[in-house]
């Protein structure tokens, strides 16, 4: 449209060929990959150093392996794991309940709304985790019936009154009320990432309150909101291992107790706890990539390939590639 | 074209005495108009003159200081109190916009859902339709736009002036009685601009009462009843496109119509 006056006059008078131009035509030309031997040569140290890596970790007798497949699918680390699971699953869910709650109280007309929740972000982010879990134990061992009376989630109402039960309350509540005011961030930073265009072609439209919010703005938000709450998650799942603080054997604890029982066998279930846990960030790590794709509906023009639809892409063109390069 | 469902009934806009002010800086400054019922209302003035914010006080999306919007003589946003104008709860003002429809300069279309599934929201949320009618509808509007063969595309699919179009489908999915364009066709290359033109060219002639901002002349004197020159937040001047655009009497109309035509 604003077009400086000069752009329209160059493009006319375009420069002539030049002399020394490819005497075939440029559709007949074959254009050949650019070679990189750097990229050959730090493959190969990059790979020698692995292999020395792994072999050093085969190898060396301070890992003992023999014991390392001795517990790791034993009972008690099982069910440290069953442990550490439920905890995770329940805070990631009440967590993220309690974030957007925190999120839209932060972001609501009313002030008083915003500095409750402003206080609870601050309050819980400058609180370490071991010192909510511990005072949340120690009220729970004066006053058995305070679990109950806590306002979260309806699947507690009916915990029996083992100590088992408690501790998980515990934890769980611990957890929680740390991780939703991380979460709170998160999910405000995705809302406003929501192009106010979005909020404005929702109101325009008279789509009632609570349906612009649930259909129009928050889909759009969890593009923004997943990779940073996983990330989250992901310390999450490393922070339940401070449940054992809190008498809880989590997979951590498990260990732990083992290693108390056979000193010797301290390392071999270190690294059981570590393969479990990258067991579990790995698993969380590929939902995340589904997750991320599903979201991502609409915001690219095309999602991002599958890993399997990656190889089947990657296989065909290096097919054609060798086609090519021996067609020479 | 015509089919029952499409059916519309014109609505009349009343602009009363709308002042407007950010801040210090008044936007609006006594801003008087009457649409007619199926009349087309074209809005022209320089950039900065508060043709979008007028059009955003019509739908209540700003807030007029003084003064007040009717359409059909209901106010909107605000109901009578003895002497004083006092503000409607958002769920009221909401439930009057779905007789107020609004096309923006940058379509707005909902990125996350599916070219239909834009159209069909609206009346299946106010609870106008249910989701089988709200589709048959958006299936209906979306051939009347010429898009039928895009209703499982996401927007980002599809070229600027279909997305305008969809986004005139999604308006007129809630049967509003006017519909309100902000610069249609400002954001599109020059070759996309007459296929969204034309839909609206169509609405035009099927006697939907239609408020255009917009800087295209030709199109102005082709389908407006009326055309309304607005400069430093005041109407200057207004009448049929025949006075306005070949005869305009003020000066600050001429000036501007030079510029741009
Ligand atoms: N939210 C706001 N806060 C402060 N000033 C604003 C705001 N919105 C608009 N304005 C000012 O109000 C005036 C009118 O804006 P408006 O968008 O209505 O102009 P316009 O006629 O639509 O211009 P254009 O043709 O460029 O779209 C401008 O001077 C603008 O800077
Ligand atoms: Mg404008």
């Amino acid at each position: 449209m604003s077009e400086p006056p000069g752009a329209a006059v160059s493009l006319t008078d375009a420069p002539p060929p030049a002399s020394d131009a490819p005497s075939k035509p440029f559709a007949a030309q074959r254009v050949l990959p650019l070679r990189r031997p750097g990229r050959w040569i730090a493959t190969a140290v990059v790979l020698v150093l692995a292999a020395q890596f792994v072999h050093g970790l085969v190898t060396n007798p301070f890992y003992q392996w023999d014991r390392f497949g001795y517990w790791f699918l034993r009972p008690t680390i099982l069910d440290g794991l069953v442990v550490t699971l439920e905890v995770t699953a329940y805070s990631a869910v009440l967590g993220l309940l309690g974030g957007v709650l925190l999120a839209l109280a932060r972001l609501s007309k009313s002030p008083v709304l915003r500095a409750v929740s402003w206080v609870y972000i601050w309050t819980f982010r400058s609180i370490p985790l071991i010192v909510i879990l511990l005072f949340l134990y120690n009220f729970s061992a004066l006053y058995q019936t305070l679990s109950v009376g806590v306002p979260f989630g309806p699947a507690f109402f009916t915990f029996d009154e083992s100590r088992l039960a408690t501790d998980i309350v515990v934890a769980v509540v611990g957890l929680s009320l740390n991780q939703a005011a991380y979460a709170a961030e998160a999910v405000r930073g995705g809302i406003l990432s929501v192009d106010q265009g979005q909020h404005e072609a929702a109101a325009a439209l008279g789509l009632p309150k609570g349906y612009q919010f649930r259909k129009v703005v928050f889909p759009q938000a969890l593009r923004s909101i997943t990779p940073n709450y996983v990330n989250q998650l992901i310390d999450l799942v490393k922070a339940t291992s401070l449940v054992f603080y809190v008498s809880l054997l989590d997979l951590f604890g498990a260990a732990q107790t083992m290693g108390a029982t056979y000193p010797g066998d301290i390392v071999p279930l270190l690294l059981v706890v570590t393969v479990w846990y990258l067991i579990l960030t790995t698993v969380v790590s590929v939902v995340q990539f589904y997750v991320e794709r599903y979201f991502a509906r609409g915001a690219t023009r095309s999602l991002p390939p599958t890993p399997l639809q990656k190889l089947r892409t990657g296989v065909s063109d290096l097919r054609a590639r060798i086609r090519r390069e021996t067609a020479i | 074209m015509s089919t029952e469902t499409l059916q519309i009934v014109p609505a009349a806009v009343e602009v009363h005495d709308v002042h407007k002010w950010y801040g210090a800086h008044r936007v609006l400054d006594g801003v008087d108009l009457t649409v007619r019922a199926g009349e087309v209302t074209v809005i022209l003035g320089p950039s900065g003159s508060g043709k979008s914010t007028l059009l955003r006080v019509v739908n209540h999306l700003e807030k007029p200081e003084i003064g007040y919007v009717s359409v059909n003589g209901e106010l909107i946003g605000v109901r009578k109190q003895g002497d004083h104008l006092k503000e409607l709860s958002e769920r009221a003002i909401l439930a009057q916009r779905s007789n107020i429809g609004f096309v923006f300069q940058n379509f707005n279309l909902f990125p996350h859902l599916t070219v239909l599934e834009n159209v069909a929201a609206a009346p299946v949320a106010t609870g106008k339709l249910d989701r089988d009618e709200a589709q048959k509808l958006a299936r209906e509007l979306l051939d009347r736009v010429g898009l039928a063969d895009k209703e499982s595309a996401y927007p980002r699919q599809l070229s600027g002036g279909q997305q305008q179009r969809v986004a005139i489908a999604r308006a007129l999915a809630l049967r509003p009685g006017v519909i309100l364009f902000d610069e249609p066709t400002s954001a599109l290359d020059p070759e996309l601009v007459g296929e969204v033109l034309a839909v609206i060219k169509d609405l035009a002639k099927s006697g939907t009462t239609l408020v255009i901002v917009t800087h295209e002349i030709g199109f102005a004197r082709e389908i407006a009843d009326r055309v309304v020159f607005i400069d430093g937040g005041k109407i200057v001047e207004q009448g049929p496109p025949s006075e306005v655009l070949d005869k305009p009497q003020h000066e600050r109309t001429r000036d501007f119509l030079s510029k741009v035509l």
